[in-house]
């Protein structure tokens, strides 16, 4: 839909974007952790580019399918433009944060909580930084991989002769 | 014969209703009725419930409470949004180990007597939810004593689990006034 924005952000940020393609007419960018909020202020400010509106944050995990292990990632929509772009962030098992767009985007408070919530991923500088739809007494983030098919935590017992399985 | 009453004869509903009071007073004043029959007939037709909606399953409640289908024929007329002013917990939906808490706070605070609907597979399995978040089936907490099948189930499901009901409360042998232990 819209090559000559991925090209226009790719252009502008050369050292950062490891990747780029348009399967399915998706345009993304995979591109490094650091300098991601000037890249997030580009895309948001530059005039050719306009995206006012970040639609979604979310996080992949690709245990035992590829290095590294985790991917956030961001969805921008232009509504004066009317065009589309993905930016994906790998993240390394061991160090899964980076930096929060929050005080770019509003949208982001929610969306990055819940990226936290059930993958773990650590936004460094959000304001509000707690689970959203689990509760508080939850461990662990249930969509990893690694998270126990049938583990489940109950905030209440079952009744004699139940199970919670 | 007067003209309002064979204006009344001529409506049939009217008659069997008028029919059905008679014959019940009838059976009562030659005592062939006990006093527990004659209270679980009472509370049979006049279900008072609290709907506990979470999830999808809500839709075709509200089909069932509408014109078409009508549980108001079953004396089930009106939701009551307190649990203290109800009988029968209709627990219509997904129930997430989050809420589970909050469900058992509701059924305790109704008063007794009272019964539990589970409707759809969701409350009474855990359905396809088969995973972290979902409790599964609501009777793992609290006592359930109608499952309704489907995903979600028909209106004919649900008003048939309403009759299965008050066939099970007609049976009943339950204290008449609370007994305080
Ligand atoms: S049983 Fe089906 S319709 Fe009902 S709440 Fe579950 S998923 Fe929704």
């Amino acid at each position: 839909m819209s090559k000559e924005a991925l090209e226009r952000f790719t252009g502008h940020f050369k050292a950062q974007v490891i990747a780029t393609h348009s399967d399915h007419g998706d345009d993304t960018a995979v591109v490094k952790r650091d300098r991601l909020v000037d890249m997030v202020t580009f895309l948001r400010d530059d005039p050719a580019l306009a995206f006012e509106l970040l639609s979604d944050v979310t996080a992949v995990d690709y245990l035992g399918v590829k290095e590294p292990r985790f991917e956030v990632v961001y969805h921008f929509y232009s509504v004066s433009k009317n065009h589309r772009l993905r930016i994906k962030v790998p993240l390394e098992e061991r160090e899964p944060s980076l930096p929060s767009v929050v005080s770019l985007y509003k949208s982001a408070l929610w969306m990055e909580r819940e990226a936290f919530d059930l993958y773990g991923i650590v936004f460094e500088g959000h304001p509000d930084l707690r689970r959203i739809l689990m509760y508080e007494e939850f461990e662990g983030h249930p969509l990893r991989k690694d998270y126990e098919m049938e583990h489940r935590q109950p905030r209440i017992p079952p009744r004699p002769g139940q199970s919670h399985l | 014969m007067a003209d309002n009453q064979a204006n009344l004869l001529q409506n049939e509903a009217a008659v069997t209703t008028v029919e059905a009071a008679e014959g019940f007073f009838r059976r009562l004043l030659n005592k062939n009725e006990t006093v527990q029959e004659v209270v679980n007939w009472g509370r049979r037709w006049s279900f008072f419930q609290y709907p506990f909606v979470t999830a999808c399953c809500g839709m075709e409640y509200m089909a069932t409470a509408g014109p078409r289908y009508d549980y108001a024929r079953f004396g089930a007329e009106l939701p009551r949004f307190s649990p203290r002013q109800a009988d029968l917990l209709m627990v219509v939906g997904t129930i997430t180990h989050k809420q589970a808490p909050i469900l058992r706070t509701v059924y305790e605070q109704m008063a007794e007597p009272k019964w539990v609907i589970s409707f759809g597979v969701c409350a009474s399995s855990g359905g396809f939810y088969r995973n972290y978040a979902t409790v599964q089936g609501i009777d793992t907490i609290i006592p359930v004593d109608v499952y309704i099948p489907g995903c979600p189930p028909r209106p004919e499901a649900v008003l048939d689990a309403i009759m299965m009901l008050q066939d099970k409360v007609k049976q009943e042998r339950r204290a008449l006034l609370p007994v305080v232990k």
